[in-house]
């Protein structure tokens, strides 16, 4: 059964020294055409900025490999082929150049796409679209001074200026950018950090901080109503691993690290921290920190709050650290707590002393067939009642289900295509599964090698008293896989009319059936009353278990064609969503965090005195407002 | 200000007879046809014995036992035994060959009593939709016995899934009957289980599992009873409560809510019911009972009319208005008492489908004519209407009824005096026509004492009566506005307003009146009054117009009984309650009273005879604090006089 003993590591260390190389491309390849334009745009640019970004995964400036207008590296995407077969091209993913034949149909068939039928986005960026910067020229001065770099080139303020909501990336894709920032500042340490924020503060300036750009809360929009200059406050060039303490397995970072250069750096020292957020490609420690973030193993590592134990804020009042190491206090309430989840409204966080763990020994993937979504939450239960869940356990409904298989790459073999059927006959006719109904858990197991397999087992009986199927490691496999690549599929579905977002929550035990069907049938009737032409997508899956509770995601995603103004309609429904997670029950967020897409919510979620608590604690620390995204409050 | 639709434009279905086919094919062939329904998402029917066992293993149930062992210090064991013999008592156990037994037997019946059996088919086709989407829950009016059986007996027609039925426990008593209708699907509740937890945990478990599940759609009355005054009666909270609350809790995405209006041209228990209201025993309900009632089957009975409503969605009617996340801070399963929001949400809804319900009654030309002989008879000592006068009158009261949105089933391919006169001879026990005049067959029988003579009198004025009060909500608001022009002390529209709002508040325990909707109902009988031409309202006045004498006149009479029958409960009240007048005496009490005074020739109005009436004014004056309840007694203080002016207490303004 285990056919990859002790690979997880290795293959890691390949795939990081693959996406190592390939930055390494990106970094030396002779300019092209493209950007021979945009640079002789940016004539403004101060010779300081031009510091090589050499040896760092995410360059300053972040166009020469992301994209501008969608999701992730710009050499990745889904697209048909001549052929008219959908294709994911590029390099970087195990996907990557795979055809995959079933896409289309599911396209089709779901939302009523038609090929013929195109909207493709704006190709570039005309700078005619972005307002000139407002400068604050004294700060701007004494900025220069200082010599730390800063642009306020058009592409370098756009690409700052949102995160990857859908209303988001659909008025990029249209060409049409809002407020921006004025001004892109690069710190590379924390006294850089400290240095920009009394300027700030003495030229009263608005600072945003930007990590990884992947909020999904409007968290990085500038508020359109605030006539300071604007500063995007971006960590990326802040990604050292500072130290690593193997004594107390603790590491001390940089919070401008983002996810995968944070695990592949420990990885080189055999350590890992465990947390890995399905953004964990370009989201960042700091960002993390900020939004109360969530890894897909926290079974093993825990949350954020469980993984940090110090960290740096740099404020308009001074800095906020904790005197010690130690592993808990009991002085007073946690100021961790102030600053994690303050989305950016109190400082910059600089530096972050986190928790590690030694490479686990072995990894193995897997999956459960259940009959039903009913049958398959009632195993996650009793998996988190016996409190044996696996590193992660996720459990996706039909519609997922249905939508994974869409993604299967072209069979390689007769043998398997024919394993494959035989594998379906076996579920649907033998064992009486109704293909509209089954749902599938994905399994990742990890520790000792022994250890491991007595846990599997334990996970599998338990799966077994509730129906459930193993259905082998490659499903589960590919199920953690398909994460990473599910938020490219986004920026395909816009070419075709298609738009969707995902959202989560946290919710009860006892209510996760009950949510998870209400939220997606008012999904759908919203979609019906709002005059949508084609039935939506309106999905869902348990992602993380909890003594008490599980975390839920939607996915939702309809075919727009026919509406004069989609962004609103879309808005409208997952507004609508959102009020159906909250009557049954639900979260405000798990761990997406509030920005300002949930404000509106915010102080029935905590209270008013809750309210007054942070509003408070935001008065002391920023009066002036300086850290002024508007988010949270 | 008010701009409700013209209720003439009122839209409704069209029916179609479903005896028609049964007159010619076989009942047996239809009785034992193929009968394949359409599911909620596909879910069969659930075994009682499985629906049982849900039951009794819900945490719902599982909870209240042990509260309640803990309680009495019986051992759970024995709580949970008296559950499920709770659980026996009441469950029902559908099977289809009982139904198909009814389907055979109820052909043959229906087709001897009744000329037809109108159904709006549109309004089947909308319920299937329904059925297939959300829970069902059904709300019939309740006007009679029959109304269950034809429910499910037109379900079983239209190949729909067959209702389970809330039946009260008086059925029970009737030894085969009962269990053959718990066989068709009616389940069994006590009339009253007061404080008794175990029995309401286990009774409304039961009905939210039949629910929360879809197995069936679950009918019930929101009358609580059948109306013996045809009458819509205020509503009862406690099922639709149980019925929304797996909506409100989240347990279901929604609940369809089906209003259906069953009218019936000539009802079986017509007298029945009028003996009932005056004090008369009716004889409890036993299986000899119903056999001796096979007289009746000779008798023409007319036409039913079923029209099934619109679907109503609880979440749209909770939209805005219930706040559901406070139902997340505790455990669904512990039982607690509902809010004051909550309560008033599920009143105002009730209300919302009793008036759903009285809107799609079909009325029959004969409803038109009761009104206009009760008015005539109550006008003094006269020797009856002229047939030509009668139905030159009716034709006049048929356009005025159209305007208000009626839903009057007038012939228009016969004359209006074959229409009269093929009224009055379906209903020749109630009229008599001598030397051409029309009237009330009031003087019939030989009586020995002038009471039994009123009495019987008084029987023929009620069934009257009811036939009238089908009508009354068609005219209600119109005539509580003609009663308060009539009344106020000028013609300012705040006074007229005031004096609108007094009634209306008076009456609101006798008549359907959406609590809150005073503003609304007064707009609403503006509207209707200013567009038929009776009155014309001003910023500041309203005025009756030349030609609105006649209408208004109409209006005032229809109410008069009404007020006429407050007033004297209210003397009686002043003059005769002692401060030992308990609620048993008050009814036989005030009955004395009433007849003395009719006797004594200063009440006209047999029909105040009505102990429908006599407990809702009673219940209206406790409810102004005109009353007080001590410990069973009935006291007053201060009643005012309802001769007077309205109060002036109303806050209310335009």
């Amino acid at each position: 059964m285990a056919s990859n003993s002790s690979g997880g590591g290795s293959d890691r260390q390949r795939i990081a020294q693959q996406r190592l190389r390939i930055i390494a491309g990106h970094l030396r390849r002779p300019v092209d055409v493209d950007s021979t334009i945009l640079a002789a745009e940016c004539k403004a640019q101060d010779s300081k900025t031009d510091v090589s970004s050499e040896g760092k995964t995410v360059p300053r400036r972040r166009q020469e490999i992301m994209k501008w207008n969608g999701w992730g590296y710009s050499d990745t995407k889904f697209l048909f082929n001549k052929k008219g077969q959908a294709e994911f091209t590029g390099k970087r993913y195990k996907l990557s150049g795979m055809i995959m034949p079933a896409l289309k149909d599911w396209l089709e068939d779901t939302f009523g796409t038609n090929l013929q039928h195109k909207s493709p986005a704006t190709p570039i960026l005309t700078s005619s679209a972005v307002q000139p910067p407002t400068l604050n020229e004294a700060f701007v001065e004494e900025l220069k001074s200082t010599g730390i770099p800063f642009s306020h080139d058009a592409e370098d303020r756009v690409f700052r200026a949102h995160g990857h909501c859908l209303h988001e990336i659909f008025a990029l894709r249209e060409g049409k950018v809002g407020r921006v920032p004025d001004l892109v500042v690069w710190p590379n340490c924390h006294n850089d950090v400290v240095r920009i924020v009394e300027l700030a503060c003495k030229h009263n300036v608005c600072l945003i901080p930007y990590g990884g750009g992947t909020s999904v809360s409007s968290g990085l929009e500038c508020p359109p109503e605030e006539t300071r200059s604007i500063v995007s406050l971006d960590t990326s060039q802040m990604s050292r691993i500072l130290w690593i303490d193997e004594k107390n397995l603790t590491a001390h970072m940089e919070a401008g690290i983002v996810g995968q250069d944070l695990e592949r750096l420990l990885n080189e020292s055999g350590y890992c921290t465990g947390h890995e957020p399905d953004s964990m490609e370009f989201s960042s420690l700091g960002g993390w920190v900020a939004t109360r973030a969530s890894g897909m193993k926290k079974n093993i590592y825990g949350n954020i709050e469980d993984l940090v134990i110090r960290v740096k804020m740099v404020t308009p009042q001074g800095v906020i650290e904790k005197s010690c190491l130690g592993p808990r206090m009991s002085t007073g309430p946690d100021i961790h707590h102030f600053i994690m989840g303050s989305e950016g409204t109190l400082g910059v966080v600089t530096e972050v002393t986190m928790k590690i763990r030694p490479m686990p020994e072995y990894q193995k993937y897997g999956s459960v067939v259940f009959p039903n979504f009913e049958q398959g939450v009632a195993c996650l239960r009793e998996v988190a009642k016996q409190r044996c869940a696996p590193a992660s356990i996720r459990l996706m409904d039909n519609e997922q289900f249905k939508f994974g298989h869409a993604l299967k790459p072209q069979v390689s073999s007769m043998f398997t295509s024919f394993l494959d059927g035989l594998k379906t006959f076996y579920i649907t006719k033998f064992k009486g599964f109704d293909p509209n109904c089954l749902c599938v858990a994905t399994l990742l197991f990890e520790g000792h090698r022994e250890k491991v397999l007595q846990h599997e087992k334990q996970v599998y009986d338990i799966a077994a008293q509730f129906g459930g199927l193993a259905a082998g490691e490659d499903n589960g496999q590919r199920g953690y896989m398909l994460t990473f690549v599910i938020a490219y599929l986004r920026d395909l579905g816009m070419d075709y009319y298609v738009i969707g977002e995902s959202f989560e929550t946290s919710v009860p035990w006892d209510r996760v059936l009950d949510i998870c069907r209400n939220v997606k049938l008012r999904i759908i009737q919203e979609c019906k009353d709002k005059g949508v032409q084609f039935q939506p997508l309106a999905s869902c899956r348990a992602t993380q278990t909890y003594d008490s509770g599980a975390c839920v995601y939607f996915y939702f995603a309809f075919n727009y064609r026919g509406l004069s103004d989609p962004v609103h309609v879309f808005e409208e429904v997952e507004h609508a969503a959102r009020e159906e997670i909250l009557a049954n029950g639900g979260s405000l967020s798990h761990h997406h965090g509030v920005g300002k897409l949930r404000k509106e919510w915010m102080r029935e979620a905590v209270s008013n005195v809750g309210m007054g608590m942070l509003k408070s604690v935001k008065d002391y620390v920023d009066p002036n407002n300086i850290f002024g995204n508007r988010n949270l409050l | 200000h008010y701009n409700q639709r013209d209720p003439m434009l009122k839209k409704r279905d069209d029916f179609e007879d479903v005896l028609e086919e049964r007159r010619n094919s076989s009942d047996l062939r239809y009785a034992l046809r193929c009968y394949t329904p359409v599911l909620y998402k596909g879910v069969p029917p659930c075994k009682s014995s499985m629906l049982k066992s849900m039951v009794l293993q819900s945490d719902q149930l599982h909870y209240v036992i042990s509260q309640v062992s803990k309680e009495t210090g019986r051992k759970t064991d024995e709580v949970q035994e008296e559950a499920s013999a709770i659980l026996d008592e009441m469950a029902h156990c559908q099977q289809l060959s009982t139904v198909r037994f009814f389907a055979f037997t109820l052909s043959k019946v229906f087709k001897s009593l009744f000329r037809s059996i109108c159904v709006n088919e549109e309004g089947i086709q909308r319920l299937q939709q329904a059925i297939q989407e959300h829970p069902v829950v059904l709300l019939p009016s309740h006007r009679s016995y029959m109304d269950f059986l034809l429910m499910s007996y037109l379900l079983y027609t239209y190949d729909l899934t067959l209702p389970v039925i809330a039946a009260g426990m008086d059925f029970m008593g009737m030894k085969f009957v009962g269990e053959m209708l718990r066989m068709s699907g009616a389940f069994f509740i006590r009339r009253s289980f007061g404080g008794d937890k175990l029995y309401w945990a286990v009774f409304s478990e039961y009905v939210k599992t039949m629910l929360k599940n879809g197995f069936a759609p679950v009918e019930f009355f929101l009358e609580g009873t059948r109306s013996r005054t045809s009458k819509s009666l205020t509503p009862k909270l406690g099922l639709l409560n149980i019925a929304m609350d797996p909506f409100l809790k989240g347990e279901v995405f929604d609940v369809s809510v089906v209003p259906v209006s069953i009218s019936y041209e000539r009802i079986l228990e017509e007298t029945l019911y009028a003996r009932e209201l005056l004090g008369i025993p009716k004889p409890k309900e036993s299986t000899s009972g119903l056999f001796k009632a096979r007289k009746v089957l000779s008798e023409d009975y007319g036409s039913i009319h079923v029209y099934f409503g619109q679907p109503v969605s609880v979440r749209s009617l909770a939209e805005g208005r219930v706040n559901r996340r406070q139902f997340n801070l505790v455990p669904r399963h512990i039982p607690g008492k509902p809010g004051e929001d909550i309560h008033s949400f599920v009143n105002d809804s009730a209300y919302k489908l009793v008036r759903a319900q009285e809107e799609n009654m079909v009325l029959k030309p004969w409803v038109l004519l009761a009104s206009l002989l009760l008015q005539n008879q109550a006008a003094g000592p006269k020797e009856g209407l002229p047939l030509d006068e009668l139905t030159a009158q009716a034709v006049w009261l048929r356009d005025l009824s159209r305007q208000y949105g009626a839903f009057l089933h007038w012939p228009d391919q016969m004359t209006p005096s074959e229409v009269v006169s093929s009224s009055l001879s379906l209903h020749r026990g109630l009229v008599r026509i001598c030397e051409g005049k029309v009237q009330l067959a009031v003087e019939q029988g030989l009586a020995a004492t002038p009471e039994e003579k009123l009495l019987n009198q008084a029987v023929i004025v009620l069934s009257c009566a009811s036939y009238r009060n089908q009508a009354l909500h068609v005219f209600l608001r119109p005539a509580l506005l003609a009663s308060a022009i009539h009344t106020a002390s000028s013609t300012q529209k705040q006074e007229v307003f005031n004096s609108f709002s007094f009634l209306r508040n008076m009456f609101s325990n006798e008549f359907i009146l959406c609590p809150g909707a005073t503003v609304q109902d007064f707009e609403e009988a503006s509207y209707l009054l200013v567009k038929t031409g009776a009155v014309q309202v001003s910023q500041q006045e309203v005025v009756v117009t030349e030609g609105g004498h006649r209408t208004l006149a109409f209006l005032i009479a229809m109410l008069d009984p009404f007020l006429q029958g407050y007033q004297v409960v209210c003397r009686f009240l002043c003059e005769e309650a002692t401060e030992t007048l308990t609620e048993k005496q008050f009814i036989p009490a005030v009955r004395k009273f009433i007849i003395k005074h009719l006797l004594a020739g200063g009440l006209r109005y047999a029909e105040v005879l009505s102990s429908d009436l006599q407990k809702n004014s009673l219940a209206a004056f406790l409810r102004l604090g005109a009353v007080q309840k001590i410990k069973g007694y009935v006291g007053f203080d201060h009643l005012e006089c309802l001769v007077g002016p309205p109060s002036r207490a109303q806050n209310t303004t335009l």
